[in-house]
């Protein structure tokens, strides 16, 4: 049996070998042993099965072909209908729709909206998020597959992903009622000592209040953590364990074992986890809307700020929506969200692209 | 380099499980032995534990003394790290670290030995890989990723990287049975190379093989599933495949060549 394109599959062919000499006796009965499986069927059946197929590969083709052009189809039509709402408004738009930061559609014939904010606030809440939660789930995943064992390793997952099982008004209430107070003189001390970083200045909400993008931040880290976590955690332990024994046979420890074979490996599913947690994290709606304050100054890049992101706005807004130009103006800051969260997909995939082509 | 391995009435269990009873054997320096046997006799786990390999498998315990030149490698003072230092191993599927480059391939041990001047790593990688017979399929392709040659050249590239930390013994478990008979070729020719300056042991399912190549072959066998394996006898080569002092390897070695 020669096999030389060599995958990354683990051991387990024990018998295959034989490489010019004559075959092992314990494979004789497992060649033996296959020849049944592929007996040559009576003509007249050959035809029939032959046909039949052929006709489950067309239905097949059909089906495949047809669910694909449906998603096409949904997407292609969500952009459309969210493009013919917001092109009236966006036509009589009295400001630069990407450039400002006003956002005044009281009156219809007076449109001043602009989602230079909303779209910084979105960013920097989630990058902030994604800061928190890539290491720590990174972690969490490495601890489970490589240092736990098994025996704790499957509670600590399930919890772990019990996180994703909490509704996100509940993360929005949590976050506000006790996590808030909590970090309080977190929140104060670091604005207090590394205040000269613009993320920790001064905003435009109290640090110790809590309302803030930086409490907002935190806990879509928490609600992120749990789909990298799970992700990372099942990349890793694909691990193929011939890599793994392979470092270990050259003298790896632990640690060397997971920055020679586990992470290298895994890294690609940790990225793409990792974008999926941002991808949640710039939609994240309800715990946001609950969580910071409104105001109305200009975001100026500090986490202690209050503020509104593409999607908090929206639903705010929500109660509002009586007259078309209005809800368009909405719908405008909804398709750019959409344009966000494509642009992430799309550069999580090229990250994922380029560090695969070696694999 | 290249010393001698004694093993010393060696019982070796995956948890309850009693795989391989009472080895006693030598490997001497500068040659290599061959262990033949049916499947599931326990060569590999044999082999396995002359690395200290065997117990990172959960509840595997070795029992008995494995002597490297004399000073036991299961002594409570030992690190295993360290062995599997001294100990190169070369395992049945080719298991470069795919992303990595060739080069960096070549000299991951040393630099787990903490061997980081560049000069020097890239010297020892040219050195392994002529040593390794591969140097002239990659020298123009050294940063490359080592999952990105063929099963073959990626087995010489495994044999690079256990050799480029000039291993005192070099274990080889079936190192030719997932290849073709070309690269199995360059492999044997590579072994008889190696010998000279290092202590070979190699698992081989390949009669032909451990006779072309050995020049001590060791025979196990087990009674039956369930009961431990044994080591049947070890002896010289040419002796064990002429006439053997036990009849079980004469059946075992006459029923392979007809
Ligand atoms: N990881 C393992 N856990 C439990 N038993 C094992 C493990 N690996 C091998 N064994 C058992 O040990 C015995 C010897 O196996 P092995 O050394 O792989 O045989 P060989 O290499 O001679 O084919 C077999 O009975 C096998 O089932
Ligand atoms: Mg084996």
């Amino acid at each position: 049996m020669n096999d030389p394109a060599v995958s990354g599959t683990s051991t387990g062919t024990g018998l295959t070998s034989a490489g010019r000499g004559l075959p092992d006796e314990p494979n004789v009965p497992e060649a033996g042993a296959k020849v049944p499986e592929s007996p040559q069927p009576p003509a007249g059946n050959t035809t029939g099965t032959a046909t039949f197929t052929q006709r489950g590969d067309k239905i097949f083709k059909a089906m495949a072909v047809g669910s694909g052009g449906f998603i096409v189809f949904l997407i292609g039509a969500i952009g459309l209908f969210l493009l013919i709402q917001a092109l009236p408004p966006l036509l009589s738009n009295q400001v630069n729709f990407l450039t400002s930061r006003e956002f005044q559609v009281s009156d219809p014939a007076d449109l001043r909206f602009g989602i230079l904010d909303l779209l910084l606030v979105t960013i920097e809440v989630s990058l902030f998020a994604l800061v928190l939660a890539m290491p720590t789930a990174l972690g969490i995943a490495l601890f489970l597959t490589q240092y736990a064992p098994p025996r704790f390793a499957r509670p600590l997952a399930y919890i772990v992903d019990l996180l994703a099982a909490v509704p996100s008004i509940v993360y929005g209430l949590w976050g506000l009622l006790v996590l808030a107070p909590a970090i309080a003189p977190l929140a104060v001390w670091l604005q207090s000592n590394l205040g000269f970083i613009f993320v920790f200045a001064e905003g435009t909400a109290k640090a110790e209040f809590g309302s803030t993008l930086f409490t907002a931040g935190i806990v879509l880290a928490v609600m992120i953590l749990p789909i990298i976590t799970a992700i990372t955690r099942e990349v890793f332990s694909q691990t193929p364990r011939t890599l793994i024994e392979g470092a270990l046979a050259l003298g790896a420890t632990r640690l060397e074992v997971i920055r020679y074979a586990v992470f290298p490996f895994g890294k690609s599913g940790y990225i793409s986890a990792s974008m999926l947690g941002l991808g949640r994290a710039l939609g994240e709606t309800i715990a946001l809307t609950i969580i910071v304050a409104a105001v109305a100054a200009n975001f100026a890049g500090s986490l202690f700020s209050g503020g509104a992101s593409f999607a908090s706005k929206i639903a705010l807004a929500a109660n509002e929506f009586s007259n078309p130009t209005l809800t368009g103006a909405y719908i405008a800051a909804g398709l750019m969200l959409f344009v966000l969260t494509f642009a992430v997909n799309a550069l999580a995939r090229t990250i994922i692209a380029r560090s695969g082509a070696q694999a | 380099m290249a010393k001698r391995l004694d093993l010393k009435d060696v019982d070796i269990y995956y948890g309850k499980f009693h795989a391989v009873a009472g080895v006693t054997l030598s490997v001497p320096p500068r040659s290599i032995t061959a262990f033949i046997g049916p499947s599931g006799c326990g060569k590999s786990t044999v082999l396995r534990t002359l690395n200290r390999m065997h117990e990172v498998i959960p509840g595997a315990t070795v029992d008995g003394q494995v002597l490297l030149d004399g000073e036991d490698i299961y002594a409570t003072s030992v690190d295993p790290v360290s062995v599997r230092r001294t100990i190169g191993m070369v395992f049945q599927r080719p298991n470069p670290f795919p992303t990595m480059s060739i080069r960096d391939n070549v000299v991951a041990g040393l630099k787990l030995m903490g061997v980081s001047d560049k000069k020097k790593l890239d010297e020892l990688a040219e050195r392994s890989l002529r040593g390794a017979n591969l140097w002239n399929e990659v020298k123009d392709r050294l940063d490359k990723p080592g999952g990105g040659i063929s099963g073959g050249q990626q087995q010489r590239l495994c044999i690079a990287r256990a050799i480029a930390v000039q291993p005192d013994v070099l274990l080889m478990d079936e190192p030719c049975s997932a290849l073709d008979p070309i690269s199995t070729l360059a492999i044997e020719d590579l072994m008889s190379e190696l010998k000279k300056e290092y202590t070979i042991v190699i698992v081989t399912h390949n009669m032909q093989q451990a006779a072309r190549v050995s020049d001590q072959t060791g025979f196990f066998n087990l009674r039956a599933t369930g009961e431990p394996g044994k080591l049947v006898e070890i002896d010289d080569t040419e002796k064990m495949f002429s006439k053997p002092s036990e009849k079980a390897t004469e059946d075992y070695i006459s029923g392979r060549f007809g």
